[in-house]
């Protein structure tokens, strides 16, 4: 085990995997000689070649378009997109191909590409560097999509999603990049899409969270002296570990769900939905989110009224036990 | 290699109806050029019962492509199996030039989901709908390909609306960077549905995209098969060569509908029509060949019937598919499908009973 950041860990996953896999590449800008604007692939051109951390013209659609190639040529590509928000221009690439090109073979061929990417707010970033993106790669059909929290998950998920058959959309919490630390297994370590992480367990109150707002919602369940809070860290959301959700939601009855995206059909109201359906007869009050709101990321000097804190979950947990 | 300005001629083999200015291909010889005429009838004649086959109500709305035969077999003829095509809608039934049954292509128009091939199977990438979006998939492809350090070139069909696209550029430009051995066949037919080529580029040609790649700009005539042929045999070249990709403007008119839910008569000059069709490029090669030749009735008859009794035999067995079972709604998504498919499943088939 070593002491890694987020971004440290994943660095050292993608060099395990390139050496295991002749076949995986990176691409994307400034990820070759700058070894990207984070350094997440630092020392991979250095080590593997040119070829194989490729730093591509600025061209979002394209790189995730010339994935789709070269997963046709036998390649497994990892696209990196250097910001949450400047990867609007890939949504083109993968809702009209890349979620849909394996259905429309019949099966015949497999696109096993990753994208990944830094995503959210709270690092005083200039306009268009602070988004949640999440819901539109949820919504799209035949995408996988996963958000770590700690470093161990950000490196086994960063793995799975690279040995995984199908396009998988990695968003990485760069507000955590490099100020959360932890313990990450040395070598091959691969954390399975599709399970959650029960982060800290509890009784009376769960909060769900994903990414960046994980460990936001640790810090509220260790203040609450007199509540004991539970920590559901969904960390793939497509698929989703519905039995960890419904199995959360029976043990405590009381469920608050926590996303920096804006609210409308953020995927904290998939969630909710999936309770309603499924949990109504283990709640004990309605299921509340605590979300950004439906307006532009704001400037950075009141961004933090924006972001889901302590105080806005702890509100939320207090009005639930008060139902 | 420097890049030269890109050429405002268009380049031609085929001479005019008295046979002035016919050229001659190196290496074509009479099999070869008998080879391409099958191809050419065999695309034609798909066309044309297609259209019926809409009118009949058995296929669905169906991109028309008369008068575009000749560049899609004059480019597929230059490619070796290797070589990888990305088709666009217009060129739906390319697939046919590598030996893929017509009732696969018209079942791809029924809705059906026989139409689905594996491209793996021709080297045929499925059919892309959206403009220009299929650039980059043909560049990562080609770039794919060198990497691996396999010899094999890609072809991306593409119209002349399909330039204005940012997709289009980010291929081209990648192509470009990274040396891929592409050809970017521009079928320039002068119209993207109703709008015509000057208002979709102030550009004098579309050829003169490619210099700002630094790529070289070719133009042919695109109703002239052999130019077609050999522009694209050079281009393939190139790319095999390492010098990276081409842009080919092949220039026609596009002489029927955009697909059969459009009528033209709006917007389109219909005695440009009539005079364009008169030049049509399956009728062109055919005058070539009797010219030289090599071409006689009873050939042109026994091909042709060859050809319709392909359709005949494709649409029988195109409206010979069985339903679908509706499981097929969430098969083929994901390699690994999420649970919820399974359950999803189960309740349809409870609600149909």
């Amino acid at each position: 085990m070593a002491e890694l950041s987020i971004v440290e860990a994943i660095n050292d996953a993608f060099h395990v995997e390139l050496e295991r896999d002749p076949s995986v590449m990176v691409l994307g800008e400034d990820v070759g000689r700058a070894g990207g604007v984070f350094r997440a692939t630092a020392g991979l051109r250095d080590k593997f070649g040119p070829d194989r951390c490729f730093d591509t013209p600025l061209a979002e659609a394209g790189i995730l378009g010339s994935a789709v190639g070269l997963c046709m040529a036998g390649w497994r590509p990892v696209c990196e997109m250097q910001y949450d928000a400047f990867s609007y221009p890939c949504l083109d690439q993968l809702i009209t191909h890349v979620g849909r090109y394996r259905w429309r073979t019949g099966g015949k061929m497999a696109f096993p590409l990753v994208v990944r990417m830094p995503y959210g707010g709270g690092v005083r970033a200039p306009e268009l560097h602070d988004d949640s993106p999440e819901t539109y790669y949820v919504h799209t059909p035949g995408v996988k999509v996963a958000i770590p929290s700690t470093p161990s998950d950000a490196k086994g998920i960063l793995a799975a999603a690279i040995r995984d058959p199908d396009p998988v959309v990695v968003l990485e919490p760069k507000l955590h990049y490099r100020t959360l630390k932890g313990e990450v297994p040395e070598g091959e370590h691969v954390v399975p899409l599709g399970k959650a992480r029960l982060a800290r367990e509890g009784d009376d109150v769960t909060l769900v969270a994903y990414g960046s707002m994980v460990p936001l919602c640790e810090r509220v369940a260790a203040a609450l002296e007199d509540v004991s809070v539970e920590v559901l860290d969904i960390r793939t959301l497509k698929p989703l570990d519905e039995d960890a959700l419904l199995a959360s939601a029976a043990k405590t009855g009381r469920v608050v769900i926590v996303q920096e995206a804006p609210r409308v059909c953020g995927f904290a109201a998939e969630l909710a939905a999936i309770l309603a359906e499924k949990a109504i007869l283990d709640l004990r009050g309605p299921v509340l989110r605590v979300t950004g709101y439906d307006v532009p990321y704001p400037y950075w000097q009141i961004e933090d009224a924006y972001m889901p804190s302590v105080e806005r979950v702890t509100a939320a947990v207090r009005k639930l036990l008060d139902f | 290699m420097a890049v030269l300005p890109a050429e405002r001629d268009l380049r031609r083999v085929i001479g005019d109806a008295d046979g002035t200015g016919d050229r001659e291909v190196d290496g074509l010889g009479e099999q070869e050029l008998l080879e391409l005429y099958r191809s050419m009838v065999l695309l034609r004649t798909y066309d044309e019962r297609s259209l019926v086959y809409h009118r009949q109500g058995r296929i669905g709305t169906y991109a028309i492509f008369w008068n575009h035969e000749a560049m899609q077999a004059g480019v597929v003829h230059a490619l070796d199996d290797e070589d990888w095509i990305f088709p666009s809608y217009r060129e739906s039934a390319i697939g046919l030039l590598r030996g893929m049954p017509p009732a696969t292509v018209l079942s791809w128009w029924r809705g059906h989901p026989a139409g689905w091939w594996n491209p793996e199977d021709y080297n045929v990438a499925s059919i892309s709908v959206p403009i220009a979006t299929h650039v980059p998939h043909a560049a990562g492809l080609a770039w794919g390909k060198k990497l691996k350090g396999e010899r094999a070139c890609a072809v991306a069909f593409f119209g002349d609306g399909a330039t204005s696209e940012g997709s289009f550029h980010e291929g081209a430009n990648l192509a470009a960077v990274t040396g891929a051995p592409l050809l970017l066949l521009c079928n320039n037919n002068q119209w993207a549905i109703s709008t015509p080529l000057e208002a979709q580029t102030h550009a004098e040609t579309l050829a003169d995209k490619a210099i700002g790649y630094g790529m070289p700009g070719v133009r042919v005539d695109g109703t002239d098969v052999l130019a077609c042929y050999e522009a694209a045999r050079e281009a393939v070249a190139r790319g095999r060569a390492g010098d990276g990709p081409t842009f080919i403007e092949a220039l026609s008119y596009r002489t029927a509908p955009h697909a059969t839910a459009d009528d033209p008569r709006a917007y389109i000059d219909l005695e440009r029509v009539e005079e364009e069709r008169k030049r049509e490029c399956v009728g062109r090669f055919e005058g070539y060949l009797r010219r030289a030749g090599i071409l006689h009735d009873d050939l042109v008859d026994s091909i042709r019937t060859e050809a319709a009794e392909a359709l005949r035999a494709g649409i029988a067995a195109a409206e010979a598919e069985p339903l679908a079972d509706v499981s097929l709604l969430f098969e083929h998504a994901y390699v690994d499908p999420p649970a919820s498919f399974g359950s999803d499943l189960a309740e349809l088939r409870r609600t149909l009973g």
